[in-house]
């Protein structure tokens, strides 16, 4: 059989999750990560980072409505899934999830961001005309109240709904890994470390890329990097970087150490067909390097622009590499069999439903939203353009 | 009341919530079928929607009614708990026809039949009887193998009972 050594079921030959699975908790650990970093600014108090707030909030917006999209696209009939809501069954994890989405979605995300917005949003609903116009009107959902007492609530119930939307955040995350985690007839997935390690990385990964959208997007207007502020999100990152690090060390260990009847077999894998994805990607290129590198700006003073070098290489890895971590994951654990006798390969397809172009598609996508939330959302740290008064203080 | 002047968009937020929770539950009472979670969480229509489909098995009981020859052979050898349509197929049409002569199963391959059930494979139990294509190749089974009761080193009664000699599937 063509990709297959060794002894596999009939079941195990072809992978039944492609790389949409693994997209899917990657840009769910996005949002998760961004939302993270917005609740540095609101919960406690980092003011240097207040820059990239907004712009948290809507990459986090952005990337969210996207999630569902590699589920959908991997089951196909999508007109079937609302009946996840419609009837819900309690023991599915899958269908629970469902609820965690939409809360985290409606009463976390959206809620936040309308807050957060409304000065403007309500601004604009006198200042522009037409069809925009129209669209602000009805944001405001009809009220126009943006008395300092009004705002000044607003930033109160925003601080309680940031307060709530961490451990939404948590969740909605934790419980990709715990889909993982909780599969006990996988010793590749089945460990309660997994929520952990999942959470943790994409905080890493969620750090970073509105790190890179921040740096990213203030080149591309022209504007100068708010140095500070990188650089309090960078020592942030490394803080973060260095418990899941920690975190991820500690279940390899204890595989290690437990090696139960999988060990033998998985070690093979590892040492085989995921090297290069595993050692060399994800823990080489995509942890240690950026681990160093993000140290060596924390140990020693550098000037601006090589720090900021330094950023956007460290960054970019950690996105490989916490890609790579759930291509692992996700990919790796279909590669052996149960039997432990053999295993097989995956194969990516270019242009099927669940190829390579559709997955490019779908990480392109989540852009095209940011890009049109920010026309209509400004989330730019300098107000004087829109000249609407300062809304959150 | 002044404690609420502040809140009037809050709870038109608020408001939409309801509002969505409501349209939820309304769409739900009209796309969720009637029958659904009658015996659990499925509809219980689908129960009767499959009784109601055709049947295409008529059971063993069916067949050995007819063929107590074979059915007897059978019970003999170790296919005996092997269902007849197992190998010959769905037969619900034949053995409930008013002449079952004019819907004659075809009888099955049995280069392609047998393996099915005893191709080698490492996913077997050891002591199920398998064999690797090097068994015999280039011969259909029956050749050598009665169907019915198909091990080879039967006791001799049983043997001169059938009107050939080994091996059975001679007889034509
Ligand atoms: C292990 C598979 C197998 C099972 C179980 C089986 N058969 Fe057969 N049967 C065959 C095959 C193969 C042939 C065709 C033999 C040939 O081509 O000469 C056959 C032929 C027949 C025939 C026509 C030839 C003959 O020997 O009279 C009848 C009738 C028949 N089977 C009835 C039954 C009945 C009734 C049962 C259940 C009690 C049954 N079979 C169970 C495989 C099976
Ligand atoms: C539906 C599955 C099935 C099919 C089809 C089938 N068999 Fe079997 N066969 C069995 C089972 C079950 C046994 C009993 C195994 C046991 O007792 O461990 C068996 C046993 C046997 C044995 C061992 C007999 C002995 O005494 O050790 C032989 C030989 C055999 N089959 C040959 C055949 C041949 C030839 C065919 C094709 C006509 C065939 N089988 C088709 C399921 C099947
Ligand atoms: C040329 C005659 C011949 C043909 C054709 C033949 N067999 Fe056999 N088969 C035998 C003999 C003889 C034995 C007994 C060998 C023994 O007991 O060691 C046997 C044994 C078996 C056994 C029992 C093996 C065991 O471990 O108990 C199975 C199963 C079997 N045959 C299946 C088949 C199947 C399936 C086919 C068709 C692909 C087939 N045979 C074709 C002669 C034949």
């Amino acid at each position: 059989m063509n990709g297959v050594e060794g002894f596999m079921y009939p079941n195990e030959i072809g992978l039944q999750w492609s790389i949409l699975i693994v997209l899917y908790p990657y840009i769910t650990g996005l949002v998760a990560g961004a939302f993270i970093l917005a609740s540095l600014v609101r919960i406690f108090r980092v003011e240097a980072v207040r820059p990239t707030y907004r712009l948290a909030l809507l990459t986090a917006l952005s990337f969210l409505l996207v999630a569902p999209l590699p589920l959908q696209l991997h089951l196909g009939h999508p007109e079937r899934s609302p009946e996840m809501y419609f009837t819900p069954h309690s023991t599915s994890a899958m269908a629970m999830f469902g609820y965690v989405y939409l809360w985290y979605l409606m009463a976390v995300l959206v809620f936040e961001i309308w807050l957060d917005y409304r000065a403007e949003i309500v601004h604009f609903s006198k200042t522009k005309k037409g069809l925009v116009g129209f669209i602000y009107k009805v944001m405001t959902l009809g009220s126009t109240n943006v008395s300092h007492k009004a705002l000044e609530l607003d930033e109160k119930i925003g601080w309680i709904v940031t307060l709530i939307g961490i451990p939404s955040a948590f969740i909605l995350h934790g419980y990709v890994g715990f889909i993982f985690g909780s599969i006990k007839a996988n010793p590749w997935w089945n460990s309660p470390l997994m929520p952990v390690v999942f959470i943790f990385s994409a905080m890493v990964s969620g750090i970073s890329a509105v790190m890179l959208l921040y740096m990213a997007t203030t080149k591309l207007r022209g504007l100068k990097i708010d140095i500070a502020c990188v650089d309090t999100i960078a020592m942030y990152l490394f803080y973060t970087f260095i418990i899941d690090f920690a975190v991820e060390s500690l279940d390899l260990i204890h595989r290690i150490y437990e090696a139960d009847e999988s060990f033998r077999s998985l070690n093979f894998m590892v040492h085989t067909k995921l090297y290069i994805p595993h050692i060399v990607i994800q823990i080489m290129l995509g942890t240690l390097t950026p681990l160093i590198l993000l140290a060596i700006t924390q140990l020693f003073k550098l000037p601006e622009f090589v720090r900021k070098r330094i950023y956007v290489i460290a960054g970019s890895l950690i996105m490989v590499g916490v890609f790579a971590m759930r291509w692992n994951v996700v990919i790796g654990g279909q590669l052996f069999s149960k039997s432990f006798l053999g295993y097989t390969t995956y194969k990516l397809a270019l242009v099927t439903k669940e190829g390579l172009l559709a997955a490019i598609a779908l990480c392109i996508l989540p852009f095209i939203f940011l890009y049109a939330l920010q026309h209509f959302l400004p989330p730019w740290p300098e107000k004087d353009n829109t000249g609407v008064p300062e809304a959150t203080h | 009341m002044s404690a609420f002047k502040n809140t009037g968009h809050l709870l038109r937020f608020a408001g939409l919530f309801v509002i969505a929770f409501f349209i939820f539950l309304i769409v739900r009472h009209f796309v969720v079928p009637k029958s659904f979670g009658e015996y659990g969480h499925y509809r219980g229509n689908a129960i009767k929607e499959d009784a109601a489909r055709p049947s295409y098995y008529a059971g063993h009981e069916a067949c050995e009614g007819c063929h107590s020859d074979v059915a007897d052979k059978k019970s003999h050898g170790k296919h005996a708990h092997v269902n007849c349509e197992a190998c010959h197929g769905p037969q619900l049409a034949h053995a409930s026809a008013d002449d079952p002569s004019k819907h004659k199963p075809v009888l099955p391959d049995t280069t392609v039949l047998c393996k099915q059930c005893h191709a080698a494979s490492a996913a077997k139990p050891k002591n199920f009887p398998q064999v690797g294509d090097d068994h015999m190749p280039g011969m259909a089974c029956k050749d050598c193998h009665n169907p019915h009761s198909p091990a080879m080193d039967q006791a001799p009664a049983e043997k001169t009972a059938s009107t050939s000699k080994a091996p059975q599937g001679g007889k034509k």
